[in-house]
């Protein structure tokens, strides 16, 4: 597609790479077709097309973001299936986060707007802040329908309450790993909310990595990813977050000598994988980022290249897998979670328009609540109909999201490939009454 | 920089602006007008990005009805209107000008009833091509009409340009699948027109309104065929050592009396292309490459395949390679069916849509080469080969106006080649912007003026989509 920069605005490095994906694109409108918002709200400017249209004259204009192209852009999911459509490989990741970074800078929201984004971005990348947070919501939710009914911000404020838990989860402890010179070593990305929100996750991980006599190393600087901050455009605190996780998986790297840095969350893998980019003009922060990047892969790419044993007894129940966006579009990861599961004797349903988003995309949910529910309900009818025992996904916001849909209970992959290879049921099925009863002994081996 | 012209913008028209976007704010909803200049820009081309018009404004109604009143309004304050579908065209037909609303029918994407007994599926106009064939694939039928943007592209828009697609060489195009539609005629009178079979009473006025590239009125809903899936489907490449043998390779088919259910031609400089995004195992030590697919029963499929092989060795094929899979089967039309997408990871480019019969295709393959070598510029073709119709792409820096001229120029010395080879303008893409001014190179002034009378039956005025098709000078009114 024809471009119209000065040499001037294409001597700034942001700029260029952007003038540069929007020359791929030659405007063939394919991308429509699978977005998710272009789906339900059938205009072209929430589409990809629309948005990188609107996005190529705002910044070719030097313009401030108006409120038009605002509304459009944070209606974008960032769930990136339009780059899996894409046939020009039109980086739309890279257009849109530098489009979000510049309505960052030259947009002023309104106060409401302003405040819900604040208070997300200082307290849901902080994993005690967020404990506190959750427990706040667990005190607000019979609230909940009064808060709806505030002004400009209820809607939203209750579909963030919504998503918190019936019940604070428990905290396990776990036994420290014993170090020996001649283990594999990984580390496993805590990050910000997952481990308060389903501590188990990472625990299932963790026991599926020892019993394949894999170590894996505490870091205890790293935190959040900064891929929730980044989806809002906050550029400086993304890359704050960035750096500071690179710091520490450096030092792990160069002196305990992990092969990988390990991601149970895909929408934090996409944004740790692109660290390389997002850190590439830094000098300081560049080749680290590059070896971070490299390094890094999800739970169920690093699973998949291990020789897992084989398991002897067939579970017999009927997993619906729903791919996570981050995962199928954002790391083009879509065979190994389901060869995994097959491997250890589920039954995989793969979920019809399972390339279209549950609505999650990380605080999208809260900030546009209304097109995340009716997504939420396309993608809990798409799932509902293939009548599985279970629903399994690689992304906690996908697991939060879905489950507020449905009563079959969603877990994460890795939980239900340890559940297999010996580990304890999933605390969803535990809760989940009908399959709780129904099951007898897994694994019967 | 650009060729081709707009007409000049209707400044009494432009003037009202503030009022005309009033009236149809009382006619919609706010999420389905579009009116700010930021919001419009999205608008203002299609598939052909070379050319771009900034429209009054944009009106997105929900349904029939709504359309037949934004366009009884226009209609009565003599406003000009351009529909678009998913805005796909390669040949401008969706392009926009300054005084006219833009229609769209995205949001009509519903679709309303399928009936296998009489294999049937209504559906609103702005259901996408592929989503009718997704619907009721499990049930084992598809629609056949498969225009490569099948995936994006609409109803609405396959009816204007009467589209194509690679399996059409057995099932026909657009008009051969179509069985009636609900269409909104200029001054928002709604009509339906054909039925619910092949053979309605009356006029075949089906047969005018498709392909009449939005010039006769809008449709908002289809009746479109169902057909049964075939036992199995095999698609096999052919590899040649040059475009010409495979050229002569699909003459010899197709004169044996051989229909495959799609022959496909790619060149070298395709299937590079191509392979690179898909990886889809095209054989890339050849010059030029057949996709030719067969379906049936095992047996047939077999007897058919023998017979092309025995006919491509005539012509010296290096590479014979079936599809061994249902993956490799989705690759290999994956590949072809991104090959224009594709292709913007190494350059801009044009398409062009020129059809000859089969014979000529080894002399205009040939001579397509020679003109845009002779402009310096680079050439991919890929196209569906069975039925003559050719799509050159021609390469180009979109940022260089030198080079733009020069594509254009080179575009419509191949059109020109392909009319006097024997063969027409368009196969599938339409006229649109992009072909209108060769129009005479192919009709007389007799011809011209007999279908602008036609058309000046529904649209005397020339309101609806009045920049397209016919030159801007000669125009005769009601």
């Amino acid at each position: 597609m024809q471009t119209n920069f000065t040499s001037a605005q294409l001597a700034d490095p942001h700029m260029a790479a952007s003038e540069k994906i929007l020359r791929s694109c030659v405007h063939c409108g394919f991308c429509t077709a699978t977005c998710p918002t272009y789906l339900l709200l059938g205009d072209e400017l929430d589409s990809p097309r629309g948005r990188i249209y609107l996005i190529k004259d705002m910044l070719e204009g030097g313009k401030p973001a108006t409120a038009e192209v605002v509304k459009h852009i944070d209606r974008c999911l960032s769930c990136l299936s339009c780059m899996t459509t894409c046939p020009s490989g039109v980086h739309y990741m890279h257009l849109v986060d530098h489009a979000r970074a510049h309505i960052e800078q030259t947009y002023k929201r309104d106060a409401t707007d302003r405040l819900l984004r604040a208070l997300l971005a200082h307290i849901l990348p902080y994993r005690n802040r967020f404990r506190l947070a959750l427990g706040a919501a667990l005190f607000a939710k019979p609230f909940r329908p009064l808060l709806a009914h505030l002004p400009r911000v209820g809607k939203r404020l209750a579909a963030m309450v919504a998503l918190a838990p019936p019940r604070s989860p428990a905290v396990t402890a776990e036994p420290a790993p014993l170090t020996r010179a001649d283990r594999r070593r990984v580390a496993i990305l805590e990050g910000c909310a997952q481990p308060v929100l389903q501590p188990a996750i990472n625990a299932a991980a963790r026991r599926l990595l020892a019993r394949a006599d894999i170590e894996v190393v505490r870091v205890a600087e790293e935190g959040c990813c900064g891929a929730l901050v980044h989806h809002m455009g906050r550029e400086a605190q993304a890359l704050e977050f960035a750096r500071r996780n690179i710091d520490a998986w450096i030092t792990a790297i160069d002196q305990q000598g992990i092969e990988a840095i390990i991601i149970t969350a895909s929408g934090c893998g996409t944004t740790v994988k692109d660290y390389g980019f997002m850190l590439r003009d830094d000098p300081l922060y560049a080749e680290k980022a590059r070896r971070v990047s490299a390094l890094t892969c999800d739970i169920t790419e690093f699973l998949d290249r291990l020789d897992l044993p084989a398991v002897s007894t067939a579970p017999k129940r009927a997993v619906a897998y729903h791919s996570a966006c981050s995962m199928q579009h954002g790391q083009q990861i879509r065979d190994e979670p389901k060869r995994l599961l097959r491997n250890a004797g589920f039954t995989v349903r793969d979920v019809p328009e399972g390339h279209i988003c549950c609505g999650s995309a990380g605080v999208y949910n809260i900030l546009q609540p209304e097109i995340a529910g009716r997504l939420r309900d396309r993608k809990v009818g798409n799932i509902e109909r293939l009548r599985p025992d279970i629903i399994a996904t690689g992304n906690i916001g996908c697991i939060t999201q879905i489950g507020g849909g449905t009563a079959i209970p969603v877990v994460h992959t890795v939980e239900l490939l340890d559940w297999a290879h010996g580990g304890p049921m999933p605390p969803a099925l535990e809760r989940a009454p009908g399959l709780n009863s129904r099951v007898v002994q897994f694994p019967l081996a | 920089m650009s060729s081709i012209a707009f007409p000049t913008p209707d400044p009494a028209i432009l003037a009202r602006r503030d009022d005309i976007i009033a009236g149809l704010a009382a006619l919609l909803p706010p999420e389905c007008l579009v009116t700010s200049e930021d919001e419009r820009r999205a608008f203002e081309t299609d598939a052909l990005t070379a050319y771009r018009r900034l429209p009054l404004a944009v009106a997105l109604p929900r349904n029939t009805a709504e359309v037949a009143a934004v366009m009884a309004f226009c209609h009565r304050e003599g406003v000009k209107i351009v529909p678009r579908g998913a805005g796909t065209s390669l040949a401008g037909g969706a392009i926009p000008q300054e005084d006219a609303v833009v229609i769209g029918v995205s949001k009509l994407n519903r679709i309303l009833s399928v009936d296998y007994a009489n294999r049937t599926a209504r559906v609103e106009a702005g259901v996408t091509n592929l989503s009718i064939s997704d619907a009721v694939m499990p049930d084992g039928f598809f629609y056949a009409p498969d225009p490569s943007s099948q995936l994006a592209c609409t109803i609405a828009g396959n009816i204007g340009m009467n589209s194509g697609g690679a399996h059409c060489l057995k099932y026909g195009v657009t008009i051969n699948n179509i069985l009636g539609v609900k269409m909104v005629l200029i001054d928002g009178t709604v009509v339906d027109i054909g039925g619910q079979a092949l053979d309605p009473a009356g006029l075949d006025l089906l047969g005018l309104i498709v392909g009449s590239e939005g010039q006769l009125g809008i449709v908002t809903e289809a009746t479109v065929r169902l057909l049964r899936l075939a036992e199995g489907a095999r698609p096999v490449l052919f590899g040649f050592d040059s475009s010409e043998a495979a050229g002569e390779c699909v003459a010899a088919i197709i004169g044996a009396g051989i229909v495959p259910v799609a022959m496909e031609f790619m060149d070298k400089p395709a299937i590079e292309i191509c392979e690179a995004f898909a990886k889809a195992g095209y054989p890339l030590d050849v010059e030029a490459m057949l996709i030719v697919e067969v379906e049936g029963s095992e047996e047939e499929m077999e007897a058919q395949l023998a017979r092309i092989c025995e006919i491509a060795r005539r012509y010296g094929v290096k590479v014979v390679k079936e599809s061994r899979s249902a993956t490799e089967t989705a690759l290999i039309w994956k590949g072809r069916k991104s090959a224009f997408g594709a292709t913007g990871r190494v350059a801009d480019y044009i398409c062009m849509d020129g059809t000859v019969p089969t014979s000529q295709l080894p002399y205009v393959l040939k001579r397509t080469g020679e003109i845009v070598a002779s402009y310096g510029l680079r050439v991919a073709n890929v196209f569906h080969a069975g039925d003559g119709n050719m799509h050159p792409l021609i390469l180009y820096n979109v940022n260089d106006p030198a080079e733009q001229a020069k594509a254009e120029a080179a575009g419509n010395d191949i059109l020109r080649l392909c009319v006097d080879a024997g063969g027409c303008l368009t196969g599938e893409h339409g006229v649109g912007i992009e072909k209108r001014d060769l129009m005479r190179h192919q009709f007389s002034e007799v011809d011209l003026t007999q279908q602008m009378r036609v058309r000046a039956v529904f649209d005397g005025r020339w309101l609806l989509n009045p920049a397209k098709v016919f030159p801007l000078d000669g125009r005769i009114a009601a």
